[in-house]
């Protein structure tokens, strides 16, 4: 379809809106930014996990040495003459000496609860759990942070029987320093890798965006009135993006050859009858016979009215054509159009014109005045070119659709005539008489709201003329 | 105490100190002027041996005044445990050859982490968590009568020592070693011995069965060998034998060829110092090359920083032979394994074996 730019395709309206105001920033920036808090969270997510790990690892070797110098302990506890008796293994201690520089700290306490030997204010697991096997835990002793298991073992003698409690303690200092070591060079490696990350990441960022410079560059070495489509190897995403300028420059063309068109044509159109109308002018000029100079004011009379109403339709032509690229479509009463045309249509026209009308709102979809206008255009061609008397009836077609439609008792347009409705301009005639461009006009406004145009010859002669729409029930 | 006026400011130094009994206390006044601070030591060496290395020590900071207290060191180890459970000022530095009971106040949080580069010198056994340093390098080592032994094989190991013991009745009563139960180094050396070696059992048991004699002293010990009222004396502090044979050659030191004990008198800084800093340079003073210096020439003690080479010197041998290997040098280790010996079950249980060998424990007339 040919016309003034963008009819009927219905996407978005195809003036270029303001550049966004919002500071726009590189989207190497954006994703560099966003790249770096990612990462920023993720180190920090594993630098807290590693310190766990760390604390984790350490305190699992540690702990093994405490309960084996526990268990080392509890073996060399005998009962001899009905004493309990420790003899206190060198090797448990030495094995504890493996974290070298931690004081050691021990207390064995007999089945009556006296301390046996060791350490006598060597606090115990502050919840006594029962049973066998060592409870490891920590507490504070002599103002420093121990690490501590509680080895409980069973006597069961002749003479004695009860629970002997081997408790160990070690300051945490080695610990501690192997868990921030194992803790140190994980986060090391992260960070590196981090930073490997990052720096691997800012390469790919702007391998990927080549791209866009390559468009820039194509775009700028383009001819100023350049509008044909870009053609650039690009990837997917920026290949969209390509789409959508190359489709935004597709509407701007159309646009700018409809222009040209439309000025081409109004030129045309109008110097003809400007010309005619200079011509008679020229002869009642020189008219001595009142008679004729009668008959010549008389068709001067006609022709101006006939330039005033090409102009008309000229201007509404280009109206509706812009309308039809940014109007917003609103929720209309079919009623309300068809009166309003009436009415404006009773203004300037001697012709009186019966209005039908339901009961009940139409609602459909649109825009009001380019509706109004293409409506007053097929009253007008009804008017000029059929017989009176010219209805316009609005009605209900079925559910979803309704019909606004121009009856009058003439023999209506011909076969060739309605093949043409919708060429830009029917130039059968330049004869301001001419329908072409009113009709030109309804189809426009039909494709801008997805309107069918119907036309029939009613039982009982006439020609009907009209607009079909899908109704609107929300 | 040489001068009348270093005794007076002694005397009246003891009079006014809440120090234990025994204590005695000198004082050693600054080199230059009034004291800008006084470094007290608390220490179980002769002020006579230690002197030197104060006088050296004050000669590089004339403003010192030195405050020497010196104790047994059972008191030494009273002294400062009780100080340190109340948080109470006793001493600067505490030095003493009782190095388990040292560790022990380590152990127990009585002593301040210093940060002492000349520290890094030391070799691992000589040292502990930073607040405890190894001062000297002393050998246990077994002295003899060198003119009984004129003519008979010198023991040079334990085994030679135990079959020796075992053949011949001529060392009943003529042999003498610590009382254990009364000198604290015994005790420390009895103790390895007994985790060093098998050997142990059958040599108490030898020495019981010789009736051995049981000293409080090294001095007594040596002085009973020199005069000939004992023959053999076994396991004594080999610093004053190497010091004495210089000028006493009628005893002869023998470093066990098995292997040799070697122990290293500990100080630390206390956690109540009000000189820390002093008494860590006096540390660091003791551990370097101008302080290991005066320790060989003037206190005939070795360092532990190169106590093995000096070793082989001092007893003649170079290191070819195999009695100055330092591979039987068995330094004791400044390790919490210190504190099972100090366990007071486990003393109990030491003792009780070491009394069943030597029932009657005649310590010196």
């Amino acid at each position: 379809m040919i016309g003034f730019g963008g009819i009927g395709s219905g996407t978005a309206p195809g003036h270029a809106r303001p550049v966004s105001s919002a500071k726009s920033q590189s989207i190497a920036f954006r994703l560099g930014l966003a790249m770096v808090l990612i990462l920023i969270a993720v180190v920090t997510a594993t630098i807290l996990a590693a310190n766990q790990f760390g604390q984790a690892a350490s305190d699992e070797t540690f702990d093994r040495l405490l309960r084996g110098a526990a268990l080392q302990i509890a073996e060399r506890i005998s009962v001899a003459d009905g004493q309990t008796q420790v003899d206190l293994p060198v090797s448990a201690f030495e094995l504890l000496s493996l974290a070298r520089n931690d004081r050691v700290f021990y207390r064995v306490i007999g089945p009556d609860g006296r301390t046996l030997t060791g350490y006598d204010d060597l606090p115990r697991p502050a919840r006594q759990s029962r049973g066998a096997g060592a409870v490891i835990y920590d507490a504070r002793y002599k103002g420093t942070p121990v690490r501590a298991v509680m080895l409980t073992r069973q006597l069961a003698e002749r003479s004695i029987s009860g629970e002997v409690m081997i408790l160990v303690a070690q300051t945490t200092g080695e610990r501690s320093a192997l868990a921030t070591s194992i803790a140190t060079r994980a986060v090391l490696i992260i960070a590196a890798a981090g930073v490997l990350l990052l720096f691997l990441a800012l390469i790919v960022l702007r391998i990927a965006l080549r791209p866009l410079a390559r468009v820039e560059r194509a775009m700028l070495m383009r001819e100023a009135n350049d509008l044909s489509p870009i053609d650039v190897p690009a990837p997917q995403e920026i290949a969209i993006l390509l789409q959508a300028i190359n489709r935004f420059m597709g509407r701007l063309d159309k646009r700018i050859e409809a222009m040209q068109n439309f000025v081409a044509d109004a030129a045309h159109q109008i110097r003809t009858p400007i010309t005619a109308l200079r011509a008679q002018a020229q002869l009642a000029l020189e008219e001595k016979d009142p008679a004729r100079l009668e008959r010549l004011h008389r068709r001067l009379y006609a022709r101006s009215v006939g330039l005033g109403r090409l102009a008309d339709q000229l201007l509404s032509h280009a109206l509706i054509a812009h309308r039809a690229d940014t109007a917003t479509m609103e929720r209309i009463d079919l009623r309300r159009v068809a009166l309003e045309a009436e009415r404006e249509t009773r203004a300037v026209a001697d012709e009186a014109v019966l209005v039908e009308l339901p009961d009940e709102e139409i609602w459909i979809e649109g825009d009001p005045v380019s509706l109004r206008e293409a409506v007053k255009n097929l009253i007008n061609n009804a008017i000029r070119h059929g017989r009176p008397p010219v209805t316009l009836r609005v009605a209900r077609q079925g559910d979803a659709e309704a019909q606004i439609v121009v009856t009058d008792r003439g023999s209506g347009m011909s076969e060739e005539a309605a093949a043409r409705i919708g060429e830009r301009f029917t130039s059968d005639g330049i004869s301001p008489e001419s329908a072409g461009l009113g009709l030109s006009i309804v189809a426009s406004v039909a494709a801008m709201h997805g309107a069918r145009i119907i036309r029939h010859k009613p039982e009982g002669g006439g020609f009907a003329i009209g607009f079909q729409f899908p109704m609107d029930h929300s | 105490m040489r001068d009348p006026l270093r005794l007076l400011l002694a005397l009246s130094f003891v009079l006014t100190a809440l120090a234990p009994a025994n204590a005695a206390m000198s004082r050693l006044p600054p080199r230059a002027g009034t004291a800008s601070a006084t470094l007290v030591i608390e220490s179980t060496t002769d002020l006579a041996v230690f002197e030197p290395m104060l006088l050296a020590f004050q000669e590089r900071n004339p403003g010192v005044a030195i405050a020497y207290r010196e104790l047994t060191t059972n008191e030494l180890d009273a002294d400062i445990d009780r100080a340190c459970a109340e948080r109470r000022f006793a001493a600067d530095l505490v030095v003493s050859s009782s190095i388990d009971q040292q560790l022990k106040l380590v152990n127990d949080g009585c002593a301040l982490p210093l940060n002492l580069p000349a520290a890094e010198a030391l070799p691992d056994w000589a040292r502990w968590r930073n607040e405890l340093f190894g001062l000297t390098f002393e050998p246990a080592v077994t002295v003899y009568n060198r003119e009984w032994f004129r003519d008979r094989p010198v023991p040079q190991s334990r085994f030679e020592l135990i079959d020796l013991l075992r053949d011949s009745e001529d060392f009943v009563g003529r042999i003498g070693t610590y009382d254990i139960e009364s000198s604290g180094v015994g005790y420390l050396f009895a103790f390895q011995d007994a985790l060093q070696a098998s050997t142990w059992g059958r040599l108490v048991e030898s020495l019981g069965r010789n009736e051995a004699r049981l000293f409080c002293c090294t001095a007594e010990i040596l002085e009973w060998v020199a005069d000939g009222r004992l023959l053999v004396g076994y396991n004594v502090l080999g610093s004053y034998a190497l010091e004495r044979i210089e000028r006493d050659d009628r005893f002869g030191v023998i470093l066990p060829s098995d292997y040799t004990l070697v122990m290293a008198r500990a100080a630390f800084v206390s956690r109540e110092a009000r000189q820390p800093e002093m008494a860590a340079r006096f540390i660091s003073f003791m551990l370097s090359p101008a302080g290991r210096d005066i320790l060989s020439r003037q206190m005939r003690l070795l360092s532990p920083v190169d106590g093995a080479d000096q070793l082989a010197r001092l007893t003649g041998h170079d290191s070819a032979d195999p009695r100055a290997d330092p591979q039987t040098l068995r330094p004791i280790a400044m390790s919490p394994a210190l504190l099972v010996g100090l366990d007071r079950a486990k003393r109990e249980i030491f003792l009780r074996q070491w009394r069943a060998a030597l029932p009657a424990s005649p310590a010196s007339e």
